[in-house]
């Protein structure tokens, strides 16, 4: 692997949680809560559990805690907003004649420390108003910004692309 | 299998936007730019085949879309990594 | 309830023709981008939402498709991003750069 982000051993959680999460696959899959196949999803959940676990090491970035449901939605909610908001707003520029943009690439600063955090953040910055992540480098995320106003430096730009959402994801994820 | 008033306008909106990326797919200029033009029509495509589901009454097209979407997802990866050139 | 899926389908295909468009009028690869991920991103979430109006059976599948293009979209356009970047194509900057070049 090219990446050398510290990915920790996986725990019993993980092989559970990583279980869980390929069987819900198998039933939206398949659409049946049929007892044969069930089973069946179990067996090659289970085969693909044990074989291939350590591939689905990006997973340890997820925080085990009883609020961590809770801290999903919230940031769900949040997001389909956010993504209304930014199809709007492109939405208004492509449609105005002059296409006001003032485009701009900015650094900006994570506290996500695991490799799930950043990505998912990287992904959420992509899909907010006016956002596109190009590149990310350790804590720093390069971000293209269609209309950046005047005069923004590091800590700004931060407090507004990212700090909501990182927040709201560091509730379930390290 | 009849369209109403509004499916056929949507339909017609989807044609125009398959229209526009293509007409970006032909002009360019750089690779970037058609990659980028070939990514948005792939999602299209995805969208369109799970109208056709829902046109022609028949699920399997559904999964068509999400394997099309998969294999459309690991070839824009693939050409970006192609279009990086020399790494490391 | 079809007549909700319907404009669920209308809303969600006007936003792609839209993303469409401006993937045409943006000046540079980056903005293009911008305005095809995330009007398809959209654009495809509420046709498939309309679909779901339509055939209530079928929100499984639906909606693993729909986790699926809210996955990969982003990912797959960030990695064409860092792509153009790498190959030495320069960003129309108006505002200039801000923080640390890398």
């Amino acid at each position: 692997m090219e990446d050398s982000l510290d990915t920790p051993a996986l725990s019993w959680p993980h092989h559970i949680f990583i279980f869980g999460i390929l069987l819900l696959l198998w039933m939206l899959l398949t659409g049946s809560l049929d007892a044969q196949e069930l089973v069946a999803g179990a067996v090659v959940s289970l085969a693909v559990t044990l074989l291939f676990g350590e591939r689905f090491a990006i997973l340890t970035g997820f925080r085990f805690s009883w609020l961590a449901p809770l801290h999903i939605l919230t940031y769900l909610g949040s997001f389909f907003i956010a993504l209304l908001r930014a199809n709007l707003d492109l939405a208004g520029r492509v449609l105005s004649p002059s296409l006001p943009i003032n485009p701009a690439l900015v650094e900006i600063r994570t506290r996500l420390k695991s490799p799930l955090g950043r990505l998912l953040l990287a992904n959420t910055i992509t899909l907010t108003p006016g956002t596109l992540t190009v590149d990310v480098d350790g804590d720093r995320l390069l971000v293209h910004w269609v209309y950046c106003p005047p005069g923004t430096d590091l800590q700004r730009a931060t407090e507004q692309i990212s700090a909501a959402f990182e927040r709201r994801l560091s509730g379930f994820l390290i | 299998m009849t369209l109403s008033a509004l499916q056929m306008i949507a339909l017609g909106l989807l044609v125009l936007a398959i229209g526009l990326s293509t007409l970006r797919l032909l002009l360019g200029p750089t690779a970037a730019d058609r990659v980028v033009a070939a990514d948005t029509l792939a999602v299209i495509t995805t969208a369109g085949l799970a109208g056709l589901a829902s046109v022609f009454d028949n699920p399997i097209y559904l999964d068509i879309a999400l394997v099309y979407g998969t294999l459309a997802f690991a070839g824009t990866v693939a050409i970006a990594r192609a279009l990086e050139g020399d790494r490391e | 309830m079809n007549m909700v899926g319907d404009i669920l389908l209308l809303i969600g295909c006007a936003f792609i023709a839209l993303g469409a468009l401006g993937l045409l009028r943006m000046p540079d690869v980056y903005n293009r981008l911008q305005a095809g991920t995330k009007s398809a991103t959209l654009g495809t979430l509420a046709v498939l939402l309309g679909i779901g109006f339509h055939h209530p059976g079928w929100w499984a599948k639906l909606l693993v498709i729909a986790g699926f293009v809210l996955f990969t979209n982003p990912v797959g356009s960030s990695s064409i991003a860092r792509a153009a970047r790498k190959a030495g194509i320069k960003p129309r900057l108006l505002a200039g750069k801000v923080g640390t070049d890398s």
